[in-house]
């Protein structure tokens, strides 16, 4: 509990907190006069209620379009799932920079909608709402999905042959069993739909304003740091209103689950009914998800004989000092490390969170561990660089801070994906493990890790595929020798030129490339593993 | 709790110690350094390897550059850290944000050697010498020339044209509030209209179909038919907010190099951009940073700029790159603004313009 309690401290909490004082002290005077000054302004006003609205609508269309997948992806086999299922995770851990404008040959001039129907949404509400769920579909087939395969189908079909009707038995079996996970599930999509940033900017365009483009553009273009910091503390007090709430309803419904290894629960699809369910959630996936994908690679590829992955290598263009192919052996370094910090952080705090004798402060921590997910890069990024400024803690141009700041995003994952799974692990276990003379790490490694080892392994794989596609916090340390896949992207696509262009278009394919191949071996690696018990 | 448990939480607790330790040590060698200069940028900021291999030599100097995001992000960084700066060196300050570094005392005073061989037009601060023009630009319309050739239409020259029915939603430009060619070229119209005309010519600008898009890389890559991108795109607006050198980027990197640029400068849209370096207050090494200031002004650094960041040298006497001269002459008459009168109404125009044109 220490360590968690710690890293968020050092690395979040008191960054935060130094450029919030930052705006608000004047001469060492707080200045709370300013919330009420800021809060006064209609346009403010505007913007709080557009995020909210839009950020309730778009957790809403996720669920709809993304539960129907999570029940395909966790009941039935099918050939290609495992590939599948890496693919829709992509657009979640790639940066808007790149996919948003890919979202565009969608909805925009001369995409789908347009040809076929002459509609073009881009720049109108529905960019934004369709964006969100490309963005968190796989948020939703992850955590409710994960949970779901893990259900056995025999307590639902115990409920059937007691004569329980289908709707009723999933109702009263399956449905409380799940709620937690969609309650997570439905707060993550809230959370990043909330706190949205290049989706807003890009498809939306300038009209639309979110809080954390209005931060963002206090912040850093304004540089008016009194609205920033109160637009800071809104959001604080948004995000933190809903996560309470949400700890609040997941402890309610607390239950210890009967889990089972998911390859026992999925079969082929039977029936008509089924196969239609399975046939229209592939097509959703292939227009929604993948299309805007192929969009990219396409991009890459037009040019012959892959000039634009050949100029890759070369390190005289004077964008980088180095070859930008260098950059995937930077990204991988930093995702590893950050994946290494968000395991181990987020899975001591999970287990101090699991304990019985877990008192109210502790249980109050689970909540406050997602805030980072809720504030923006940008108010971290300024808070980093006035409060780790000085020995022992000056990190400020060290390349530790680059996978620390990926891991503070990462351990929200590791929590929220390891917790619902170590809470439905049956305490009696652990205490017949006890009274039989186990060591407490014995009944962690033989009771806990079995049981949670596929969560375990969901969450590294979050977390790594976050980190490697994390663009907010590395474009504030990243150094031009060493520059993350999305910080080069990012950088040749902000300058002119046909392979400038065709560059960047390469590098998202072989970005989107590495995320995929890294969330597919997550996946064998879960099925070889699984075989043993 | 058990001593198992116990022994987790120490080791984990060592890692990190020892993860911010060696952290903390890499940077303070370099602080610490005299033989390191650090120089603090935007993430446009692009030099010659051998160029900068050779200053090092020279000097005996190792050089590191941060990288603080984009131009805006970048100054008010490095205001928000000038009590414990990240380096020596500060480059990438423009005519737009110039008065906000200076009033909050981001640099020290130093005459860089060559100073009295900047253009007149681009020297600033005479009396102080707190910073040092380095490059300058111009922010011009830029037009899609195949466009105009199959539309038999000449493409526009000036501000005035840009309101005529002709040129009716063709313009794609950015968010004046988050973009700075977008700010640029709401200076270049307030120059041009005074502080009273500006709104006026945006209500016909407006009116006559301009599109405004959040930044730079959604305009030119995503609406403008004229570059790689908007091509691949199928984009609809031959007409975009850009720089006056990106003719000569498309030519340089395309491959094949085209015999002419794809698209051209519309001449009489231009406000022009200066950009400056400066030693920080509070600098640790300063006498590194005065020879990396020195080394912004020679002749290498600034013949070798045009092709890296694709801007024009303040160096009198420094060559211009034969695709610059050939693809995009300088604007022989762009608007110019006096930093201090930019610093007087940046903010309220940039509202202004905002509830007028995206409202």
């Amino acid at each position: 509990m220490a360590v968690p309690v710690a890293f968020f401290a050092v690395f979040f909490a008191w960054p935060v907190a130094a450029i919030v004082a930052r705006g608000l002290k004047l001469d060492g005077v707080w200045q709370f006069g300013r919330i009420t000054d800021v809060l006064a302004q209609s346009d403010i006003r505007h913007v709080l209620w557009f995020t909210t609205w839009q950020a309730l609508a778009s957790t809403a269309l996720t669920l709809l379009v993304a539960l129907p997948g999570a029940y395909v992806f966790a009941r039935f086999e099918f050939p290609g799932k495992q590939v599948l299922r890496a693919a829709v995770t992509v657009p979640f851990v790639l940066p808007t920079v790149v996919v948003g404008t890919a979202f565009l040959a969608l909805v925009g001039r001369g995409g789908l909608l347009d040809d076929l129907w002459g509609v073009r949404l881009d720049t109108t509400v529905w960019a934004i709402l369709l964006a969100h769920v490309f963005f968190n579909y796989a948020v939703v087939v992850r955590t409710v999905g994960g949970l779901w395969g893990q259900l056995d189908p025999r307590q639902e079909e115990a409920a059937r042959m007691l004569g329980a009707s289908r709707l009723a038995a999933w109702r009263t079996v399956t449905l409380p069993a799940l709620a937690p996970a969609v309650a997570a599930a439905a707060l993550m999509v809230f959370l990043f739909t909330f706190t949205s940033f290049g989706v807003v900017q890009i498809l939306g365009g300038p009209t639309f304003s979110t809080l954390e483009v209005e931060i963002y553009r206090q912040t850093s273009e304004i540089f008016d740091l009194p609205t920033a910091a109160v637009l800071t503390l809104i959001q604080f007090v948004a995000v933190g209103g809903v996560l309470a709430l949400h700890a609040w309803t997941v402890r309610r419904r607390e239950t210890a689950l009967r889990l089972v290894d998911a390859s026992m629960t999925a079969r082929r699809p039977r029936g008509a009914g089924q196969w239609a369910l399975l046939g229209g959630v592939l097509v959703s996936v292939v227009v929604l998800l993948l299309l805007p994908l192929a969009v990219l690679v396409q991009r890459s590829l037009d040019a012959p004989d892959f000039a634009y992955y050949r100029e890759l290598t070369s390190d005289d263009s004077g964008v980088f000092l180095v070859a930008p192919i260098e950059a995937i052996g930077n990204s991988l370094e930093y995702a590893l490390a950050a994946t290494v910090i968000a395991v181990v952080i987020g899975g001591l705090a999970a287990a101090a969170l699991t304990r019985r004798d877990a008192g109210r402060f502790v249980r109050g921590f689970d909540a406050l561990l997602m805030l980072p997910l809720g504030v923006s890069a940008v108010t971290v990024g300024f808070g980093f660089l006035i409060s780790l400024d000085e020995p022992p803690l000056d990190l400020r141009s060290s390349w530790i801070l680059v996978p620390l700041a990926q891991a503070l995003v990462g351990v929200p994952f590791v929590v929220r994906t390891m917790l619902p799974v170590l809470r439905a692990v049956d305490g009696r276990l652990r205490e017949a493990a006890a009274v039989l003379g186990a060591s407490p790490w014995r009944v962690w490694r033989e009771v806990d890790l079995p049981m949670v080892r596929r969560a375990l392994l969901i969450a590294a794989g979050f977390a790594f595929a976050v980190s490697l596609g994390e663009f907010g916090a590395t474009v504030f340390i990243a150094r031009p020798d060493n520059p993350t896949l999305p910080v080069a992207v990012a950088k040749l696509l902000g300058r002119a030129g046909d392979l400038n262009y065709g560059q960047a278009m390469a590098l998202s394919t072989i970005l989107m490339m590495v995320c995929a191949a890294a969330l597919l071996v997550l996946e064998r690696l879960r099925t070889d593993r699984t075989g043993e018990f | 709790m058990s001593i198992t448990k116990k022994a987790t939480v120490v080791a984990v607790g060592f890692g990190l110690v020892a993860l911010s330790a060696c952290g903390s040590s890499d940077s303070s060698d370099s602080d610490g350094d005299s033989k390191t200069v650090t120089l603090v940028s935007h993430d446009s900021w692009a030099v010659s390897k051998s160029v900068l291999a050779d200053f090092e030599k020279q000097s005996g100097y190792k050089v590191k550059v941060l990288e603080d995001g984009d131009a805006g992000q970048a100054v008010n960084k490095a205001i928000l850290t000038k009590d414990n700066p990240q380096g020596d060196v500060f480059f990438g300050v423009d005519n737009t944000l110039l008065s906000r570094a200076l009033d909050n005392g981001l640099f020290q005073s130093y005459e860089a050697k060559g100073s009295d061989k900047i253009g007149a037009e681009y020297r600033v601060d005479q009396d102080k010498h707190r910073v040092t023009p380095i490059d300058t630009g111009d922010i011009c319309v830029n037009y899609d020339k195949a466009y105009f050739s199959e539309h038999k239409l000449d493409p526009p020259t000036s501000f005035d044209d840009l309101i005529k029915p002709a040129y009716k939603n063709l313009l794609v430009t950015e968010n004046a509030s988050t973009s700075s060619p977008g700010l640029g070229f709401l200076l270049g119209t307030a120059a041009k209209y005074g502080d009273d005309g500006w709104q006026d010519y945006w209500t016909k600008l407006k009116a006559n179909g301009v599109k405004v898009v959040d930044g730079w890389e959604q305009a030119y890559n995503e609406e403008f038919s004229g570059s790689a991108g908007g091509k691949k795109a199928k984009a609809d607006r031959p007409l975009v907010v850009s720089y006056a050198s990106s003719p000569p980027a498309e030519v340089i990197y395309a491959d094949p190099k085209p015999t002419t640029a794809p698209t051209g400068v519309a001449t009489g849209t231009c406000f022009r951009q200066v950009e400056y370096a400066g030693l920080l207050s509070n600098a640790k090494n300063t006498k590194g940073g005065k020879a990396l200031l020195d080394f912004l002004l020679t002749k290498e650094f600034q013949e070798d700029m045009p092709l890296n960041m694709f801007v024009y040298p303040v160096l009198e006497g420094a060559q211009v790159p034969a695709e610059f001269t050939k693809y995009g002459p300088q604007a022989k008459d762009p608007e110019t603004m006096d930093p201090a009168e930019i610093a007087d109404h940046r903010d309220q125009w940039v509202k202004s313009w905002t509830s007028l044109v995206l409202k």
